[in-house]
């Protein structure tokens, strides 16, 4: 644990520098943008194949379960470092709903129950998500959970989850406690989502045939742990649209010239994007943290996973938007990846709590009461 | 190489051997010099032991916690900060060995002969004249400097004079140390918007410095003063500080002691501060251990900018959110401080003060500049300055 007041490690380890190669150099050769962009139109978003070499070949489904469960052992800074590089993708992964979401869920159900899921899920050999709106912030009151109609059987509905098209298994809150549901026993309808790359999905339960994991206290208590995780790693995911939001505008303005010399020797350029650089940097920085003190499991997590959130996701959307207007009409085309990077940004801005939720939860964890 | 370990040995002895509390100020610091503890990451026999910088934390925190003196680094800031580190880079031997041991004690106050009327921003661009008398091996100086922090409890200033007009400006100028109690420097008070004089005119006139006291070669002081400007930037933002230890913390301690004027707009506000101050600080450790090793970079103009922005914004809200008590000022007499104090006094004076952060060691739009340009690989505006003469320059 850190001690109080100790800073925390911001920079990034050797293995964590490995790993960000493995998973750079496979999403450089399999998940271009246009790649990206041609699944999404064809209305399926997500590359088994892919998965299967990011979650089970590289091992990265596992890195927050112990090893003795089946994972990697690794922890929350690894999992932030695969989460930059695929924001840096926009890559349609299951990843923050699957390994940080549902492994942590099943991490603090009863160990008994929870542990087969927890080996399927570190070996990327099932896809598991959690049956909740994808907008559910830590902290807030969770939808009413489905109910449990006897029997082992489960009756209600979820809305927009997050991924839940890939899933085999959903993880869903019912009154009398958490429970597996197989997704082939479920109802999914599609929604059209905002973000192409994230696709949505409401979830109808008619007696559903589920296996219990948790009684209802625990399974609300690991809900709200994995929101927390959920939400500090998101901010992560965030560094890296930022980070090839700017990267691809900059390349771009070296380059691409008007009234006789470089877009980019303007100082109004110039100026706009030192300071988007400035923003992401800083950005990062508060993502590095919240990683940092999730993994050290510190008693300030929960105030720095805000501050990462509250920060982050603005960030992002606004690297997205200085992406769109500084390419020029360019930017505003389908064919320009910038759009999927903004779609993803702001769609990330309202995942598991918004700005302004989590700058009223800095409110409450730095004492700074409201009028 | 030094470990943590042998550091904290040496701490150890230097307690043991120069107790605190029975040592003068002066004799602690001068012995912690000569133990290599000053900073530990210069040479040895130069107040450090070449050690990773990243070690003198753990050795100041040390110190301070056994009640040793600081030498007051808020009195000797341009020393610390821009003169040792150039003199340390483009020093000879003796200027090393004259001049560092009494700046890091605090027993010579250093100031900065940089800005001139006519050359801010465009620093290069600096008129004051040096020409050598061969036959005393001395540089005879005349011209007039501004806004010079400190000349008035100085004992040397860094000082940038032109010795060749007929080269482009950037190719002419020298690097020199200059005494400011030598005949012909004037140092007169130049009041600023807080209403106290912080800085000053210096006006050279004749004024000798020996050829002993020119840092580097003649005409290459524009490399030097790169070191000096670069190390300028980061002794601004590269303080570890605690949360809400900045200007922060000045508001959020007014948030807490006067539940009567909190609003919800003001609220907002305070909320979104507060979590970009927090990053900001993030974002310096991460920026410090980084750096722990190397020099600092491009990147350290990034951390100025952040700060100078925020405690702007945090100054003027705590102003607004003091209501009647945000009108009045605390004192405007004007007296002429030995320190520089970013955060202390009332909230009228923190926001009048934080106006400087973003002009003074280069302006925002400058670092703006230096951040797209050298971070981030931006084209330069195109420039019709570099290859004419100093002389032939428009002014
Ligand atoms: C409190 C304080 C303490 C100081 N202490 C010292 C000291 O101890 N020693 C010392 O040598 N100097 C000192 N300075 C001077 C400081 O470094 C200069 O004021 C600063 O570099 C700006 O120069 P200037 O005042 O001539 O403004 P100018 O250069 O004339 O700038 C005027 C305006 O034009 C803008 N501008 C200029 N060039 C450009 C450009 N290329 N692109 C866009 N905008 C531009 C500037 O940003 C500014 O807004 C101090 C200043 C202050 C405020």
């Amino acid at each position: 644990m850190t001690a109080p007041g100790a800073a925390p490690d911001l920079r990034y380890s050797d293995t964590e520098e490995e790993l960000r190669s493995a998973v750079r150099a496979l999403l450089a050769a399999r998940c271009t943008p246009a790649s990206v962009l041609a699944r999404a139109e064809g209305g399926r978003p997500h590359d088994p194949a892919l998965w299967q070499t990011l979650a089970a070949g590289i091992g990265t489904a596992g890195l927050l379960v112990p090893e003795e469960l089946g994972g990697q052992g690794a922890g929350p800074r690894e999992a932030a470092v695969v989460l930059e590089e695929l924001g840096r993708a926009a890559a349609p992964a299951p990843y923050l709903a699957h390994a940080v979401l549902s492994a942590v869920v099943l991490l603090h159900c009863d160990p008994a129950a929870a542990a087969p899921h927890l080996a399927e899920l570190a070996a990327g050999r099932r896809v598991y998500v959690p049956a909740l709106p994808l907008t559910q912030a830590p902290g807030a009151p969770l939808p009413p959970p489905v109910r449990d109609t006897g029997s082992g059987t489960l009756t209600g509905r979820a809305t927009s989850i997050a991924d839940a098209v890939a899933a085999d298994v959903l993880l869903v809150l019912a009154d009398t406690g958490l429970y597996a549901v197989e997704a082939s026993g479920v109802r999914l309808t599609a929604r059209t989502p905002l973000d192409l790359t994230r696709p949505l999905a409401d979830a109808d339960l008619r007696q559903a045939a589920a296996t219990r994991l948790a009684g209802p206290e625990t399974g609300r208590a690991a809900v709200q742990r994995a929101l927390l995780c959920g939400a500090g790693l998101l901010a992560s995911e965030q560094v890296g649209i930022a980070e090839w939001c700017l990267d691809r505008t900059v390349a771009y303005l070296r380059t691409r010239h008007q009234f006789n010399r470089p877009v980019g020797s303007f100082q109004a350029v110039k100026h706009r994007l030192a300071r988007l650089w400035l923003d992401t940097a800083a950005a990062r920085a508060a993502a590095r943290a919240a990683a940092d003190a999730l993994a050290a499991d510190a008693p300030d997590a929960p105030l720095t996973v805000a501050v990462a959130q509250a920060y982050c996701s603005g960030v992002a959307v606004r690297a997205a938007e200085e992406c769109v207007q500084l390419h020029g009409g360019i930017g505003m085309t389908w064919e320009h990846p910038a759009h999927l990077y903004l779609k993803r940004a702001k769609a990330d801005s309202l995942a598991l709590g918004t700005a302004g939720h989590h700058h009223t939860a800095v409110a409450d964890l730095a004492d700074l009461p409201a009028p | 190489m030094t470990t943590a370990d042998a550091l904290r040995t040496r701490v150890r002895d230097l307690l043991a051997a120069h107790p605190p509390a029975t040592t003068g100020r002066t004799a602690f610091l001068q012995a912690r010099f000569d133990a290599g503890l000053a900073w530990v990451h210069y040479p040895e026999g130069l107040g450090g032991l070449g050690a990773p910088r990243s070690l003198q934390a753990a050795v100041d925190a040390e110190l301070a916690a056994a009640g040793a003196p600081d030498n007051d680094p808020r009195r000797i800031g341009i020393g610390l900060g821009m003169a040792a580190p150039t003199i340390l880079a483009h020093g000879t031997a003796e200027q090393k060995q004259r001049f560092l041991r009494p700046l890091w004690t605090g027993e010579e106050v250093w100031c900065q002969l940089f800005s001139e009327p006519g050359a801010g921003s465009d620093l290069a661009a600096l008129g004051t004249r040096a020409v050598l008398d061969e036959a005393a091996g001395e540089w005879i100086v005349d011209g007039q400097k501004v806004w010079t922090s400190s000349a008035h409890t100085a004992r040397w200033g860094i000082l940038l004079a032109r010795t060749d007009p007929g080269l482009p400006k950037h190719r002419g100028i020298s690097f020199f140390v200059c005494d400011m109690h030598a005949p012909g420097v004037e140092v007169r008070p130049l009041r600023q918007i807080t209403g106290e004089a912080e800085f000053n005119e210096v006006f050279l006139t004749g004024v000798r410095i020996p050829d002993a006291h020119r840092i580097g070669d003649a005409g290459q002081g524009w490399e030097v003063a790169r070191t000096t400007l670069m190390n300028e930037r980061v002794s601004i933002g590269g303080m570890r500080i605690p949360r809400e230890g900045g200007m922060i913390g000045r508001l959020a301690e007014a948030w807490r002691e006067r539940p009567d004027r909190r609003t919800h707009a003001h609220h907002q506000r305070l909320l979104g501060l507060w979590v970009e101050a927090e990053v900001a600080r993030l974002a310096a450790e991460r920026l410090r251990q980084q750096l722990a090793a190397g020099q600092p970079g491009p990147e350290g103009s990034g951390m100025k900018l952040t700060f100078a922005r925020l405690n702007q914004e945090i100054s003027g809200l705590e102003v607004e959110f003091l209501g009647e008590d945000g009108l009045s000022y605390g004192d405007w007499e004007m007296t002429r401080p030995d320190t520089v104090d970013f955060t202390g006094r009332d909230a009228g004076y923190r926001y009048l003060r934080a106006k400087g952060n973003s002009i003074e060691g280069g302006t925002s739009e400058i670092l703006l500049n230096i951040v797209a340009e050298r971070v981030l690989g931006l084209p330069a505006e195109p420039r019709d300055d570099k290859d004419v003469p100093w002389k032939d320059l428009a002014r």
